[in-house]
């Protein structure tokens, strides 16, 4: 499979302290993968040097065979991201957001795909709506059709579910795992619900202090290093993480 | 520089103004009240000193012309804190938006707000008080080109600060053309001022406007070579305050202050 995404030797440090520390890894076309980690691990700050809001201290970001730090602009013109922390502006309606996000990508026509997005994600009674007085799943929704504005190559989700209910969260991982089937994009995803990245990810990156400890197939590596369940596992790499060298590598 | 990307900002700014009363109200409001206070104030003047000085055209032109600069630069420093206020920046910086096509946007949409208090200023003080901007005959083009295009310098640089040193920062950026009007010689002569003000209102396009200006209502014939000296200070300045955002821009990308803005954190 061709890759969508390679980061390669990503390394930042704020002084003395190393928030990322050589970070490699890859998404394919259609694929999902789950990065993982206790907070402070350094998801967020990969995610930041993804979509060019936060320049790394070394290191390479490809997306889509463009080097993000040469052609930052044709680079995230495939990319789009939703993140909790990152709500539309809650002083426009849903689709004066969309009209806007779809210009500011360049989207020729913008008026039908907004149309067309504000059906697929089941909009329509929202439209005229400020984005401030939604609920969480509602604007949920709204982020990630926003995402798909540019039918993106590379999807960042950080934490896309956190705010929802168990149905919605399972009505939204069932519609994400449906556009990267039926798109073909690359979705990097974030999340502490261990449950939801065994449904969703095909393959999972577990960070801890800035480096990638493990990575493989989520229903796998419990296994493979003597956990019963991913969760299991996942507090036994937050609280003593391997020895990296030695852990690292598809299972 | 694409033109989609640049609409999609003046939209925005477009739909904010257009939803909220309390955004539109400013762009008339004050320069409503400083055109009453000062047209009574210049009324009054003369009634006191006879027809020897024509204070309508020299103060109350003085204070429109103040107030159009004013206008311009808020014009641009308000359309970038509405992204401050709503956390914006994550996803507009994470978008293939470039630097200069946010400020276009951002310029654009200050540009046709100041047009709008233009146009109300320019009836309130004409059928009211009688002041007539014509008087000043073609002059007005200069004076006008050279407040608006400094008017953009010192918003670039405002919201250049807001960048740096975060969204409390923002109450520096509100006094800054107080800061810079006893410099100017907005209602008097630079020569009443000390020579260490006079150097630095020498770097100042607005002084050669209201230089000018009172050299036009006193009758004497205005100096063209300042006021294209203003004009290509005030590009320069333009210029230099546009770098100033891009090095601060780069800065945020680079240490993380960009990222804050809007993510919980950067870890």
């Amino acid at each position: 499979m061709q890759n969508v995404l390679d980061a390669s030797e990503l390394c930042k440090s704020y002084g003395s302290l190393v928030a990322v520390d050589h970070v490699s890894f890859s998404v394919a076309r259609g694929e999902i993968v789950g990065l993982l980690g206790p907070n402070g691990a350094g998801k967020t700050t990969i995610i930041n040097m993804l979509l060019g809001v936060l320049a790394p201290s070394s290191g390479s970001i490809h997306i889509a065979g463009r080097d993000l730090a040469l052609e930052r602009a044709r680079a995230l013109e495939r990319t789009n991201f939703a993140a909790v922390y990152a709500a539309l502006p809650g002083n426009l309606t849903v689709a004066q957001n969309l009209r806007v996000f779809a210009l500011i990508y360049a989207i020729r026509n913008a008026g039908v795909r907004v149309d067309e997005l504000v059906r697929e994600f089941d909009l329509e009674r929202l439209a005229h709506t400020k984005c401030g007085v939604l609920s969480s799943g509602e604007q949920t929704r709204v982020a990630l059709a926003k995402a798909m504005l540019n039918r993106p190559e590379l999807l960042l989700l950080d934490e896309p579910t956190a705010s929802l209910d168990p149905s919605a969260a399972q009505a939204m991982r069932a519609h994400i795992r449906e556009l990267a089937r039926v798109s073909g994009c690359g979705i990097l995803w974030t999340s502490h619900n261990m449950y939801e990245v065994e449904q969703v990810c095909e393959r999972v990156l577990f960070l801890s202090r800035g480096r990638i400890l493990l990575e493989g197939d989520p229903r796998r590596l419990p296994a493979a290093h003597g956990s019963r369940t991913l969760e299991e596992l996942f507090i036994h790499l937050a609280r003593e993480p391997l020895d990296a060298q030695q852990a690292r590598g598809p299972s | 520089m694409r033109m989609r990307p640049v609409a999609g900002v003046m939209l925005r700014q477009f739909y904010l103004m257009r939803g909220s009363p309390a955004r539109v109200l400013p762009m008339f409001a004050w320069v409503a009240i400083d055109i009453v206070l000062w047209g009574f104030i210049t009324r009054y003047l003369g009634s006191v000193a006879g027809t020897r000085v024509n204070f309508v055209a020299s103060l109350l032109g003085a204070v429109l012309m103040w107030d159009f600069f004013t206008r311009i630069m808020q014009g641009v420093t308000t359309a970038f804190l509405e992204d401050v206020w709503s956390r914006n920046f994550l996803n507009f910086f994470a978008t293939p938006l470039a630097i200069s096509e946010y400020l276009t946007g951002l310029i654009a949409t200050s540009i046709l707000a100041s047009l709008v208090g233009l146009s109300v200023m320019l009836v309130l003080a004409s059928t009211v008080f009688g002041l007539s901007f014509f008087a000043l005959g073609l002059a007005l083009v200069p004076f006008l080109l050279i407040l608006f295009l400094f008017g953009i310098a010192l918003g670039v640089l405002a919201t250049a600060l807001v960048l740096r040193l975060g969204p409390a920062s923002e109450w520096m950026v509100w006094p800054l053309p107080a800061l810079i009007s006893p410099f100017v010689g907005v209602f008097y002569p630079l020569a009443t001022l000390p020579a260490w003000m006079r150097a630095v209102a020498h770097a100042l396009p607005p002084s050669y406007v209201f230089q000018d200006m009172r050299a036009i209502v006193a009758g004497r014939a205005f100096a063209v070579g300042p006021l294209i000296g203003g004009i290509v200070l005030a590009l320069a300045q333009i210029a230099l305050c546009t770098l100033f955002f891009v090095r601060v821009y780069r800065y945020a990308v680079r240490t993380g202050l960009l990222a804050r803005y809007s993510a919980e954190s950067a870890n």
